[in-house]
């Protein structure tokens, strides 16, 4: 019923090869739909435009609306399928596999395999000390990662349920973030610090927090928000590879997404938003779970006769300000889709910072969806009601484009 | 009463009825929670048991702040606070500890330690001698005593509350037991541990056999009464669950009360950009959802 599709658009920068491509499920309707989008074009480094030659193996298909069955795809398809959760294993592991400094230290997440089975097996291939169990101490932990990282070791620091982090926060914010600052460069941090967050699983308002909003004013960190198994694999091992920390939000409800990707290696930028349907009348931006509900209103709104843009930026912080403006001075009209809180969330962060810079090429005031200001609650209606919903923004692009 | 999440006992015994359990787990509206927080995350402020909140630990500061009050109040009350072997990890464990040590605050702290935090073992979890130690390294009286004897638990906690009002001090109790279930419905303990072991503590150490058959060779219980009991507790159960379900769900206007004291103007206009949404698409909201 779904079918995917990869485009090849790639360009070398210095040594990682970057691919852009987009698949879509629609994970949260009632039915499962899938509409397939091309992906725009590589962004292009200024300067340096040599094509690698592994990249041309990837096989360009034409753009599908409809599905056909998955038994006939697969079989001549390159790449294999796998879940989300085991994209983010493959390339944690690979990781490993490449550089002995990698480790990984959380709750859980030895032989368990961690909450959502993320590290599953790792510590039967790599032993218990580098995949390692600790006692429930979130700012201990993170604060031991830290350490750990400051002598050479790159550990990458599982939270059970990102709301936990919290625990954490005085670690990330006042060490994680400054040290390389405050030590005038000598000291670097290369931790990788992951969880699932989001909302979705009635898991209650503890374990549905949205720590992007808290973390993203701490300086010297990164944030990325991944939403598909090939971004998931490629910015793990970006996350990995970077020598600054690095913050990865994963969502509870993605972690059993199916995509098929790449066999070959590839990295993703950990500074590059994500096309996933260009467009000409209105620029959505969007992340991790909500891109789907945007993408099912994109459905919608085609019906209709609009041509949205979608772009999961992917990077929260910083935001990739170039293809979102290269969009905005397309489409004149932006709306941000978020599952942060109204008051202070990635959506107002964004809001600020498109005002700022691309205020001349709006055509209209910006306007942004979130969740409302309140805990998020554990009854499954009040819980559904807290999310934006499709037709909430089907509703938004209309009056955008008025 | 600060509780972790394994205390339902505790507030069963308070008086919290079977159809408030169902109630609150099934999340309808005339449950406490209004249907907020998650299922066995009880809380009743007519039987003085704190609304349980998720987070490890964070219960145990509170302890100490509540008994705070009671000893500016010179009240003959006392806070009781439990927890598990693995939250005795956590800062605030030992944070609350100290303090309360410190400022002499009524608390009987309670671990229970059942030897799992999940999948992880006390061995992975501390070397200390088990938690006991920890209480006497703050300089708060500690004791062990075995979990799974009622009548051990029982001497032992009315003492401690005792000593705990009457000299106005922390105590800390280190009741050794051990998790037969698995950690929650979402867990398979069988993935990591033997069927034996479980077996094992399920039966020969079972607290509740034990006191059974210590109740029956007094003569004041037989098998008899122990299958009526069943029977009508299996019927008590099934009857709040039938009821709880029939329930409707809480009000859309109860997501936005209680966030503060006043429904203040942002979230009203939230709440209200939510009905209109509603309404003009009712086909992609649940349906039966009270408004």
């Amino acid at each position: 019923m779904a079918s995917i599709f990869q485009g090849v658009g790639a360009a070398t920068s210095l040594d990682t090869k970057k691919f852009q491509l987009s698949s879509l499920r629609s994970v949260t309707g009632r039915k499962a739909s899938c509409v397939v989008m091309r992906s725009g074009g590589a962004k292009m480094d200024g300067g340096s435009n040599q094509i690698s030659g592994r990249a041309d193996q990837l096989v360009t298909n034409a753009v599908a609306t409809k599905a056909d069955t998955p038994a006939a795809s697969t079989a001549s398809k390159p790449g294999h399928e796998l879940l989300l959760f085991e994209a983010l294993r493959e390339g944690l592991e690979e990781e490993m596999e490449r550089d002995a400094r990698v480790c990984v230290m959380g709750e859980d997440v030895g032989h368990y395999g961690g909450s959502y089975k993320v590290t599953k097996g790792l510590a039967e291939k790599y032993g218990d000390l580098r995949v390692l169990d600790t006692p429930i101490a979130e700012n201990s932990f993170t604060g031991m990662g830290i350490g750990a990282a400051m002598t050479g070791l790159r550990p990458i620091i599982e939270g059970m349920n990102m709301g936990f982090l919290l625990l954490a926060f005085n670690q990330i914010s006042n060490n994680c973030g400054m040290l390389h600052y405050t030590s005038g460069g000598q000291f670097k941090i290369p931790v990788v610090i992951r969880g699932p967050g989001g909302v979705g699983r009635q898991l209650g308002a503890e374990h549905s927090q949205r720590l992007e909003s808290y973390f993203q004013s701490i300086p010297g960190i990164q944030m990325v928000a991944c939403s598909t198994p090939y971004n998931a694999k490629g910015l793990m091992k970006a996350a990995i590879r970077s020598d600054n920390p690095v913050i990865l939000f994963e969502h509870v409800l993605l972690y059993n997404l199916k995509e098929r990707i790449p066999d070959e290696e590839y990295v993703l930028n950990l500074e590059e938003a994500e096309m996933v349907r260009p467009g000409e009348h209105v620029t959505i931006l969007t992340y991790s779970r909500m891109r789907y509900h945007v993408m099912q209103a994109a459905k919608t709104l085609v019906n209709k006769g609009y041509d949205p843009e979608v772009i999961d930026i992917r990077s929260l912080k910083p935001f990739d300000l170039y293809t979102i403006g290269n969009s905005i001075k397309k489409t004149h009209r932006v709306l941000i889709v978020e599952e942060c809180m109204r008051t202070g969330g990635i959506g107002a962060s964004l809001t600020a910072a498109i005002t700022e810079n691309f205020h001349d090429y709006l055509d209209a005031p910006i306007m942004c969806l979130s969740s409302q200001d309140v805990p998020t609650p554990y009854a499954g209606t009040l819980e559904e009601w807290t999310v934006v919903q499709p037709p909430q923004i089907v509703a938004a692009v209309e009056q955008l484009c008025r | 009463m600060y509780s972790l999440y394994r205390e339902p006992g505790v507030l069963l015994w308070r008086g919290f009825t079977m159809q408030e359990f169902a109630n609150q787990c099934f999340g309808n509206n005339i449950g406490h929670g209004k249907g907020r927080q998650m299922p066995i995350h009880y809380g009743s402020k007519k039987l003085n048991y704190i609304t349980i909140s998720s987070p490890l630990a964070t219960q145990l500061p509170q302890a100490v702040g509540m008994a705070y009050s009671l000893k500016m109040d010179k009240k003959d009350a006392c806070v009781v606070a439990f927890f598990g072997d693995g939250t005795t990890s956590e800062g605030d464990f030992h944070a609350a500890l100290n303090f309360a040590a410190v400022m002499d605050a009524p608390v009987v702290f309670i671990c229970r330690n059942n030897g799992w935090a999940i999948s992880t073992q006390v061995t992975e979890q501390f070397r200390s001698d088990g938690v006991v130690v920890k209480g006497q390294a703050y300089g708060i009286p500690s004791i062990r005593v075995d979990g799974n004897d009622a009548l051990a638990v029982y001497n032992v906690v009315r003492s401690a509350r005792e000593t705990a009002i009457n000299e106005q001090r922390p105590i800390l109790i280190e009741a050794m037991t051990y998790r037969v279930s698995h950690h929650s419905t979402s867990d398979d303990s069988t993935k990591y541990r033997s069927k034996d072991v479980i077996e094992y503590w399920n039966t020969v150490h079972s607290p509740i056999t034990r006191l059974r058959n210590w109740v029956e060779r007094k003569g004041w219980w037989s098998d008899k009464e122990e299958s009526e009991l069943r029977i009508h507790t299996m019927k008590q159960v099934k009857h709040a669950i039938d009821e709880a379900e029939k329930e409707e769900m809480p009000l859309l206007r109860d997501m936005f009360t209680d966030v503060y004291d006043d429904l203040p103007s942002n979230l009203m206009e939230q709440e209200t950009l939510v009905r209109e949404t509603i309404q003009r698409h009712p086909k992609d909201f649940p349906k039966d959802m009270p408004l």
